[in-house]
């Protein structure tokens, strides 16, 4: 095909912008990447989530009990809207691992005799199911065997029903109910601590005491079912076995924290690219004025020759939609590149039998549509005066830009400013939408960087409110059983024991009004000082001696205020309800639990003080010893050691974080460069022959530099107040949107992250204006002065 | 003239390379500029004027030959040096005025009188060319002979010793041209300082004390006239 003259010329046109155009498609593909990155890698788990969930049938709702007779189970499931019930037995046990002193845990699952579950069915990856009947036989969770180094024919020692018993590994599984395996009090997964184990339920009932009953169910519901109806049913079903209450897929650990995952990733497509989008359309906008401008006279020309006004519009639209293609390419590049090593990245935490980056089509499409409409967008205004101009019009020079004295003068002559300031301060205020487009540009990248740096801050302050000031112990035992207050004596004579202090945690329902929540309520000492209380500044206060302290989180979604009443149901016996006042809302960045002085508790339950989890100050000099005596101690279920727990949290946060955090600021160094690259070299095409005067007259060319340089300086400067505030509230977008039930990001900002933001933007906009400058050197001064505008 | 000479020029030659087109604008120029006096080049265009005016100016220099001012050997500059030389020394007034339209006939003579050593103040070089009552008007809303005497008094105000013209009535109609060429000649006439002026104007030359003429890169001829006349008494 012959290519038309005109679309010959676009070509080329494209070609001689070319930097110009590079820069703005940098900036635009920022835009495009990140909406191909979140929404594609979104797309991805999402499915894997989908057809794991769908292949293994993966319950919908979830309940345990103390000891439910086996018989009721056909009872539940003629509970109306129950399509598929089916019980185990489920604990957490302790574990003896090989070469390692610490005592590991999991959660111990049963298997029917049958063979392989109806729900929740796990994916055998090597190896064979456990023999139903075999006491000793064990399949288990893939990623705790790896990380233990265990595999089909290993052994390794549990403690059960307070026995050491020897288990051989007969296969290792996936199961769409630990997709994120986290172990209970924990905050990240642990791979070497924390597993499942699925033995056969003969032997897991014998062990847990449960034989001719299960304390675990799980149900799928029936098409259209209303599944809170079907929970109370069956709340009241399990009351006398002692039920914890019910919950559906929403509260189930591990999907809790895909969905998470999966919300964040919305909200990373919907906060971000649209700054990179306008900023795009902005300096299409700009660069598109300027090049109709100094083609004026090709436009006469070409209306003299007969082209439409049609025809014209549409050859420079086409020209930014190159433009913006190019950009859209870069970022469905950079996008699916990042992607790919994202979901790679979740393949590290989330366990999925095939979790392959597969961004669709939508994603791409969506985004170069939105790439291509901000290009369009900003192209039009620009476009348009070029249809409108007459030939005869077009064909003239523009009229020069006409300047007036304002009040700004009489100040600039009151400061005694230099000719070569009042040039600049002419050029802004003569142009004062342009200036405003910079200005705001180089505001949108700080607002982006000081969002990007605030993370850190974030998280340092959830570090440090959940490992400095929050939980102050060493070591979390959770009880296997209920027990008087008189164990936490017995914990502290465990050796190393430098202080320990109790606390009991029950499943209970928060209603407000029509509102209601489950959570975990926690009794503790309010002279405790391991495990602290944090008011909304993150200073550790007291627990009120009455009532109720409960994380700001849960207040707002209860709509409760301090003073205010709230009514608690106890989700394990006596199965009470109470009306309790809220005395405090605290901070809680990790998890949602209330809390309420045990006394208080034990009072309205009419009961004496209990526990059921205790924690310890440990001498660490005496881990080993401690290590020894928590194995052979069949009381405790679980240990929790914090020093662990932290350095897992930070050695997976340094990693992700800084990986993001660095790829973002990148991305709001392009925007500064993109700007001020492109406002230098629209300034530089106005000005040249005005700055080659200049030389002429005997200004250095660091002088002459100066006024271009000093302009776009200048708007820099006056970018940062507008794009610190624009961080704030970019912070606090992103604060809320990637805020989830189990992590909440406070909107904590570093003045050091304010400064940096700021410094990083003011050097990248001062490269971008001096690579501009230097072609200042090469307006011949004779040529200059011999053309006129 | 017994006066000693101000600029030296000798065996200039200048060539032009663009692409595969080369072009010699100046082919052996030798000549002197004399303390004092005013010169008019006159040449076809493409005689070269342009390019020797630049080359006197510091703005250009030749590819081969030496230039002098005074004891200094401008060939023998550095890009910093030919600024220093132009910042102290050298007044220049182009057929497009070259103001700076941001800034008002003030400031535009201002923007010299800031960074020159013993400067006029720009009120007073204004006065000179006539502009007093002009004085805050920003080139848009001066006439195009204004605009022009504004850079008159701008490449005045510095009391250069040299100031270079460059056709500096092209675009201006005669009337208008005379008043420039009156601002010109005065200053010489009343500030000594040395002053070179292209046109392609044969009347023009009644004003100089001397008329180089140019063909084709080379001088063709150099006369000496004993009676200079104002530019108001000349017609074209």
């Amino acid at each position: 095909m012959v290519m038309r003259a005109l679309d010959r010329k676009l070509l080329r046109d494209l070609r001689r912008i070319w930097a110009q155009a590079l820069a703005i498609a940098l900036v635009l593909g920022c835009g495009v990447m990140v909406l191909v990155l979140a929404t594609g890698t979104e797309r991805s788990l999402r499915l894997a989530r989908q057809s794991f969930y769908d292949r293994m049938q993966f319950a919908e709702v979830f309940a345990s009990a103390t000891r439910v007779p086996k018989g009721q189970l056909a009872e539940i499931a003629a509970i109306p809207g129950v399509a598929q019930a089916e019980a185990r037995i489920s604990m957490q046990v302790v574990l003896d691992l090989p070469g390692q002193t610490k005592p590991a845990q999991a959660r111990l699952v049963s298997l029917p005799e049958a063979g392989a579950p109806v729900l929740n069915r796990p994916v055998l990856r090597t190896g064979r199911l456990p023999d139903p009947r075999a006491a000793d036989e064990v399949a288990l969770s893939e990623s705790f065997a790896e990380a233990n180094g265990l595999f089909p024919g290993s052994s390794f020692g549990a403690i059960l029903n307070g026995q050491w018993r020897e288990l051989r590994v007969t296969g290792l599984m996936l199961s769409p109910e630990f997709v994120y395996l986290i172990g209970p009090g924990s905050l990240m997964p642990d791979d070497s601590r924390y597993g499942v184990i699925w033995m056969g339920e003969v032997p897991a009932a014998a062990a847990a005491g449960l034989t001719g009953a299960f304390n675990d169910l799980s149900l799928t519901l029936t098409r259209g079912a209303s599944r809170d109806r079907v929970i109370d049913a069956l709340d009241r079903q399990l009351a006398p076995w002692g039920g914890t209450g019910a919950y559906g897929r929403d509260l189930q650990s591990s999907d809790q924290f895909l969905s998470g995952e999966l919300d964040q990733l919305g909200a990373m497509a919907v906060i971000l690219p649209p700054i990179f989008l306008i900023v795009s359309a902005f300096l299409v906008n700009m660069v598109m004025g300027r090049l109709i401008g100094l083609e004026r006279p090709v436009i006469g020309l070409l209306k003299a020759m007969g082209f439409t006004g049609r025809e014209i519009a549409l050859h420079y639209l086409k020209l930014a939609a190159g433009i913006g293609l190019v950009g859209v390419l870069i970022g469905w590049g950079a996008g699916w590149w990042l992607g790919a090593e994202l979901t790679a990245l979740y393949t590290r935490f989330y366990r999925f039998p095939w979790l392959v980056y597969t961004p669709g089509t939508a994603s791409f499409a969506l985004s170069a549509l939105m790439g291509l409409g901000a290009v369009v967008a900003g192209a039009l205004r620009a476009v348009r005066g070029s249809a409108r101009l007459a030939p005869a019009v077009a064909m003239q020079p523009p009229a020069p830009p006409r300047f007036r004295r304002g009040q700004i003068d009489a100040l600039a002559v009151r400061l005694g400013l230099r000719q070569t300031t009042m040039m600049i301060l002419r050029a802004i205020t003569r142009w004062p939408g342009r200036a405003l487009v910079t200005s705001l540009g180089v505001a949108a990248s700080i607002a982006v960087l000081v969002a990007c740096f605030f993370t850190y801050d974030a998280i340092s302050s959830v570090i440090d409110a959940a490992f400095s000031r929050t939980n102050r112990q060493s070591v979390t035992l959770t009880l296997a059983e209920t027990a008087p207050r008189s164990v936490i004596e017995d914990a502290a004579h465990l050796p190393g024991v430098l202080r320990a202090e109790g606390a009991l945690a029950v499943p209970v329902r928060l209603s407000h009004g029509p509102r209601s929540e489950r959570t975990l309520l926690e009794a503790r000492s309010p002279e405790a000082t391991l495990v602290q209380t944090l008011d909304a500044e993150g200073h550790a206060v007291p627990l009120p001696v009455d009532g109720l302290a409960l994380p700001e989180s849960l207040a707002t979604k209860l709509d409760l205020r301090a003073g205010e009443s709230v009514t608690v149901t106890l989700l394990a016996p006596p199965r009470d309800s109470y009306e309790i006042p809220v005395t405090r809302v605290i901070r809680q960045d990790l998890g949602e639990t209330a809390s309420i002085p045990a006394a208080a508790l034990a009072a309205r339950m009419r009961m004496a003080e209990q526990v059921n989890r205790i924690d310890l100050l440990l001498d660490t000099d005496r881990l080993a010893e401690f290590d020894r005596a928590v194995k052979a101690t069949p009381a405790i279920a679980g240990t929790l050691f914090w020093p662990d727990v932290q350095r897992q949290f930070d050695a997976t946060l340094n990693e992700n974080l800084t990986r993001s955090v660095s790829i973002y600021a990148v991305l709001g160094v392009l925007i500064t460069v993109g700007v001020v690259y492109n406002a230098a070299r629209i300034r530089l095409s106005e000005r040249s022959y005005e700055l080659a005067s200049l030389r002429v007259l005997g200004f250095s060319r660091a002088e002459v530099g100066a006024v271009l340089v000093g302009e776009l300086m200048l708007l820099t400067l006056l970018a940062i107040p507008p794009g610190l505030l624009g961080g704030y509230g970019f912070a606090a977008l992103i604060a809320e949107g990637f805020s989830t039930d189990v992590v909440r990001i406070p909107l904590v900002i570093a003045r050091r992250t304010y400064a940096v933001a700021a410094l990083i933007a003011t050097v990248s906009a001062l490269v971008a204006a001096l690579a501009v400058r230097r072609r200042l050197d090469r307006v011949g001064l004779a040529t200059a002065l011999k053309q006129r505008e | 003239m017994a006066q000693p000479a101000v600029f030296r020029v000798e065996g200039v030659t200048k060539t032009y390379v663009t692409g595969s087109v080369t072009v010699a604008a100046l082919r052996g120029i030798d000549l002197a500029l004399n303390e004092g006096e005013l010169v008019v080049l006159l040449g076809a265009s493409g005689s070269g004027k342009s390019t020797l005016l630049n080359i006197l100016g510091a703005l250009d220099s030749p590819t081969t030959g030496r230039v002098f001012f005074r004891d200094t050997e401008l060939t023998g500059l550095d890009d910093a040096g030919l600024t220093a030389f132009r910042r102290a020394h050298v007044g220049f007034v182009f057929q497009f005025y070259n103001l700076v339209p941001s800034l008002t006939a003030r400031e535009n003579v201002a923007l010299v009188t800031e960074i020159a050593q013993n400067p006029m103040r720009p009120e007073e070089a204004l006065d000179r060319v006539g502009l007093a009552a002009r004085l805050d008007h920003f080139p848009a809303e001066l006439s195009g002979g204004e605009q022009q005497r504004v850079a008159i008094a701008r490449a005045l105000a510095k009391r250069p010793e040299v100031l270079l013209c460059d056709e500096p009535t092209g675009a201006l109609d005669s009337a208008t041209g005379v008043t420039v060429l009156q601002a010109i000649w005065e200053a010489n006439r009343d500030l000594g300082t040395v002053t070179a002026l292209i046109t392609h104007n044969a009347a023009i030359r009644q004003m100089a004390h001397r008329v180089i003429r140019l063909a084709d890169g080379r001088v063709t001829a150099i006369e000496e006239n004993p009676d200079p006349r104002p530019p108001q008494g000349i017609e074209w």
